[in-house]
C-alpha cells in the first residue's frame, strides 16, 4: 500500500511552547489511523498543520505526491484532505443542503459574470450539485433534513452534517476531529460502522482523533499516540495497547512502576 | 441510521413556501388596490379598478400558483414605473406631507442602488465596511472625467450628447461611462481590498474608515495632484453632459436624444435610474443565489469552517468587495450625470454611514428590507424631515416643546442616530430580516478565530 500522506519532521512552536515536536507520521492508503493521546497532547494541533489552518514552524508534509507544507487550507482542501472539527463549526444560518454545498466549493465552477448571467451550463451544474449533495445527506442518514437550518438540528445530525459537508469536498483522505464527542454509546456504535462503511464504499482514507478506546480499538488498523507534542508510540492497536510509554502518559508514572 | 428516531421527529421543511397568513396577503393587495383609489379619487371606474385588483389577488393561496411568486414584484415594479404619471393626484400623508416628488425619487432610487451594492459586502460577505464613499467618489469623478470638458487638451467624442462636436474634453455616451465607471470602481476596491481584506472585524472597519477619509481629502486636493489637474479641487468637475441616446436612435427608434432638452427630464432621470436599480437587483439576488453568495454567507459565519471547506478567503472576499464597489461606481456615476456636476463635499464619510444606516434599518443580507431602509432614509433626508419640521411648526408642536419655531433638517445626522440606535435596541435584524439573519441576531453567532492570518 503507497503512503497517501506522509509528515516528516513536523514541528509547531507558539512562542515558547513546543505543541508538536518533530513528529514523523505516515497514512497508508485506504486505512483508518487513529491519533490518541492525553488532553494537551497537540493532537489538534497536528491536524491543523494537516489541513493547513497552522503553518508548521518545521517539517514537511507530502499529500498524494505534492507538498502540501504551509499551503492554505482551501488549496489543501482542493487536493483532496476533507476535514470535521472537534467544536461543531458549521454554517448555523444555511440550510443542510447549502453545508453541503459549501463544502462542494472548490468542485464546483463560476465566478461572478456566470453566477449573473447564468448560462444553461451552470444551470445544469447547479441541479448537478443539488442532487449530489442531497445523496450525501441521505448517505449520511440526514435524509429529509435537506432544508432544514443547521441550528436546528439535533447534535447527533449536527455531527452527521459535519461529515456529510466534509464529503462535499470529495476528500481522498478524512480527517475526524472527536467526532463521537458527546454522542451515546449507540449513536458512537453507529457513527464507528459509519465510519467503516466510508472506506469499504467510499474508498477513503480515514485519520481520527478519538478519545473513546472502544472505537479506536474497534476500527483503526493503526493507532499513534502523541503525548506533549511526541509520538510516544505507534503501532496496532494491540501493540500500542501494551506499550508501557502509553499506559504511563495515560495512567502516570506511579501505575507502571 | 437510527431510523426509529427519525420518524418520530417532525420532517417540517424550514423553507417550504406556505399559505401567507391572511394579514400579509391582505396588505399586500390593499396597498395597490388603495393607490389606485387615491389616484383616481373617487371616480367610479377607479372603485371597479381597485375591486378588481382586490378580488383577483385576493384568492385564497394564490402565491403558491405557478407564477404566483412574481405578482407581487411586478405589482411593485410597475407602482413605482408608473409613479411619475400618479404622483401629482397622491393625498397628502399626516405630519409627512405629500409624496416624494419625482426628483427626490431619483436620489432615492440611487441611494438604493448604493445600499444594495454596499449589502453586498456587510450584509452577505459579512465584511464591516465603513468606507464605501470612496467606490461613490470614484464612479462620480469617473463620470466627470469621461463626459466633460475638464480635460481640455483632448477631443475625444463617442456618442456623447448634449454637447458641440468640437468642445474639447472626453464626451463619451452616459451608457458607457456608467460601466466604465462600475469598472474603475471595482478596480480600486481590488487595490483597496488587496491589502485590507486579510484584517477581521473591527480592524477591517477601521482600515476602511481610514480610506473613506482619503478620498475626499484626494478629491479636495486633487487639483495639483503630481502636478495634474486630476479633480479640480474644491470647486468639483461642472457642467457634466446630460445622459440621452443621440440624434440616430432619437429619430430611427424615438429615444430621447438628450435629458435635459426633454420636456420632462426629471421622469427620464427617474425611468433610467430605475432601470439601473432593476438591474442591481437582479444581479444581487443572482449573486445571492450563487455559489460564490454561498460561500459569502459561510466566511460571514465562520471563516475557519469555510477556508477548511476549500472557500479560498481572500478571494471570495475580494470578490464581494468588488461586485459591491461596481454598484457603488455606477451609482456615483449616475448621480454625477443627474446632479450635472461632481464635487467633492458630496463624498465625505457621514454618506458612507448613511448608507450603512439604510442597510441596517432595512436589514442586513435582505435585497427587500435594504430597499426599503434606503428609500425610506433618503426620502427622510430629502424632503421627510423637511415636511415633518413644517407640519410641527405649523401645528404649534414646536412652540409647545421647544418654545420656538425649529428648522428639523438641521438635526438630521442626530435623527438617523436616534433611527440607528432604536434599531438596534428593538430591532436588530432590520425592518425585513432575511430569516437567516433573525435568528442569528436573537441567538447570537460564535465564532473563534483560530485562524493564521500569516496565510495567503
Amino acid at each position: 500500500m503507497a503512503d497517501l500522506l506522509t509528515a516528516v519532521g513536523v514541528r509547531k512552536e507558539f512562542g515558547g511552547l513546543v505543541a508538536v515536536n518533530d513528529v514523523d507520521f505516515t497514512i497508508p492508503e485506504r486505512t483508518i489511523v487513529s491519533l490518541i493521546g492525553p488532553n494537551g497532547a497537540g493532537k489538534t494541533t497536528f491536524f491543523n498543520m494537516l489541513t493547513g489552518v497552522y503553518k508548521p514552524t518545521a517539517g514537511q508534509i507530502v499529500f498524494d505526491g505534492h507538498d502540501v507544507t504551509g499551503k492554505p487550507p482551501h488549496a489543501i482542501t482542493q487536493r483532496g484532505i476533507g476535514r470535521t472539527f472537534q467544536n461543531i463549526r458549521l454554517f448555523q444560518s444555511m440550510t443542510s443542503l447549502e453545508n453541503v454545498l459549501v463544502g462542494m466549493h472548490s468542485r464546483l465552477k463560476g465566478g461572478v459574470l456566470r453566477a449573473v448571467i447564468k448560462p444553461p451550463s451552470l444551470k445544469r451544474e447547479e441541479i448537478a450539485a443539488r442532487e449530489k449533495a442531497h445523496d450525501l445527506l441521505e448517505f449520511c442518514g440526514l435524509s429529509g433534513r435537506d432544508d432544514e437550518y443547521a441550528r436546528n438540528l439535533a447534535y447527533g445530525d449536527q455531527r452527521r452534517l459535519e461529515v456529510a459537508r466534509a464529503l462535499g469536498t470529495e476528500p481522498k483522505l478524512l480527517l475526524l476531529d472527536e467526532p463521537t464527542a458527546g454522542m451515546n454509546p449507540q449513536e458512537t456504535a453507529e457513527f464507528t460502522a459509519f465510519v467503516g462503511k466510508l472506506r469499504e464504499e467510499e474508498g477513503l482514507t480515514v485519520l481520527m482523533i478519538e478519545h473513546d478506546m472502544r472505537v479506536v480499538m474497534g476500527i483503526s488498523e493503526r493507532v499513534t499516540v502523541l503525548d506533549y507534542g511526541e509520538k510516544i508510540s505507534e503501532g496496532t492497536p494491540q501493540e500500542v495497547q501494551r506499550d508501557e510509554r502509553v499506559i504511563e502518559a495515560y495512567l502516570g508514572t506511579a501505575a507502571v512502576s | 441510521m437510527a431510523p426509529g428516531i427519525q420518524a418520530v421527529r417532525d420532517s417540517t421543511p424550514a423553507l417550504k413556501r406556505q399559505t401567507m397568513p391572511r394579514a400579509k396577503r391582505a396588505a399586500i393587495v390593499g396597498i395597490p388596490a388603495f393607490f389606485v383609489l387615491a389616484v383616481t379619487g373617487s371616480a367610479s371606474l377607479g372603485l371597479i379598478v381597485a375591486a378588481l385588483i382586490f378580488g383577483s389577488l385576493y384568492i385564497p393561496a394564490w402565491n403558491t400558483l405557478p407564477l404566483g411568486k412574481w405578482i407581487v414584484p411586478l405589482g411593485v415594479i410597475l407602482l413605482a414605473v408608473l409613479y411619475p404619471v400618479y404622483q401629482p393626484n397622491l393625498f397628502d400623508v399626516v405630519v409627512f406631507g405629500n409624496f416624494p416628488s419625482v426628483d427626490t425619487g431619483v436620489t432615492m432610487m440611487i441611494f438604493i442602488m448604493m445600499a444594495l451594492g454596499l449589502n453586498i459586502v456587510v450584509g452577505y460577505a459579512g465584511l464591516l465596511d465603513l468606507g464605501y464613499v470612496a467606490f461613490y467618489a470614484m464612479g462620480a469623478y469617473t463620470v466627470a472625467w469621461f463626459a466633460s470638458q475638464h480635460f481640455s487638451n483632448v477631443n475625444v467624442h463617442v456618442g456623447g450628447v448634449g454637447v458641440a462636436p468640437n468642445t474639447p474634453g472626453f464626451h463619451i455616451s452616459i451608457w458607457l461611462v456608467v460601466i466604465i465607471a462600475g469598472v474603475f470602481a471595482t478596480l480600486a476596491g481590488i487595490l483597496i481590498g488587496f491589502p485590507t481584506l486579510r484584517l477581521r472585524g473591527d480592524y477591517l472597519a477601521i482600515v476602511t474608515l481610514g480610506f473613506g477619509e482619503i478620498m475626499p481629502q484626494i478629491a479636495n486636493n486633487g487639483d495639483n495632484l503630481f502636478g495634474r489637474n486630476i479633480t479640480n479641487g474644491p470647486q468639483g468637475i461642472n457642467p457634466i453632459d446630460p445622459p440621452g441616446f443621440g440624434n440616430t436612435l432619437h429619430n430611427t427608434v424615438g429615444l430621447p436624444a438628450d435629458y435635459l432638452s426633454s420636456t420632462n427630464s426629471t421622469r427620464l432621470f427617474y425611468w433610467t435610474a430605475l432601470f439601473l436599480v432593476l438591474v442591481t437587483v437582479f444581479c444581487t439576488v443572482r449573486l445571492r443565489d450563487s455559489r460564490l453568495g454561498r460561500a459569502w454567507i459561510a466566511i460571514r459565519e465562520d471563516e475557519t469552517a469555510a477556508a477548511a471547506m476549500g472557500v479560498p478567503l481572500m478571494r471570495t472576499k475580494t470578490w464581494a468587495y468588488a461586485a459591491g464597489a461596481f454598484f457603488g461606481g455606477v451609482a456615483g456615476a449616475y448621480y454625477g450625470s443627474f446632479k450635472g456636476g461632481t464635487f467633492p463635499g458630496d463624498f465625505y464619510f457621514n454618506i458612507s454611514i448613511f448608507i450603512l444606516c439604510m442597510v441596517i434599518l432595512g436589514g442586513m443580507g435582505n435585497v427587500w428590507g435594504v430597499i426599503v431602509g434606503a428609500a425610506f432614509l433618503s426620502y427622510l433626508n430629502q424632503e421627510g424631515l423637511a415636511n415633518i419640521g413644517a407640519w410641527m411648526n405649523a401645528n404649534g408642536v414646536s412652540d409647545f416643546v421647544f418654545r420656538k419655531q425649529i428648522d428639523v433638517p438641521l438635526y438630521t445626522s442626530g435623527i438617523f442616530g436616534v433611527i440607528l440606535v432604536l434599531t438596534m435596541l428593538f430591532r436588530p435584524e432590520g425592518l425585513i430580516p432575511s430569516s437567516r439573519r433573525k435568528a442569528e441576531f436573537h441567538e447570537g453567532v460564535h465564532d473563534e478565530p483560530l485562524y493564521d492570518v500569516t496565510h495567503e
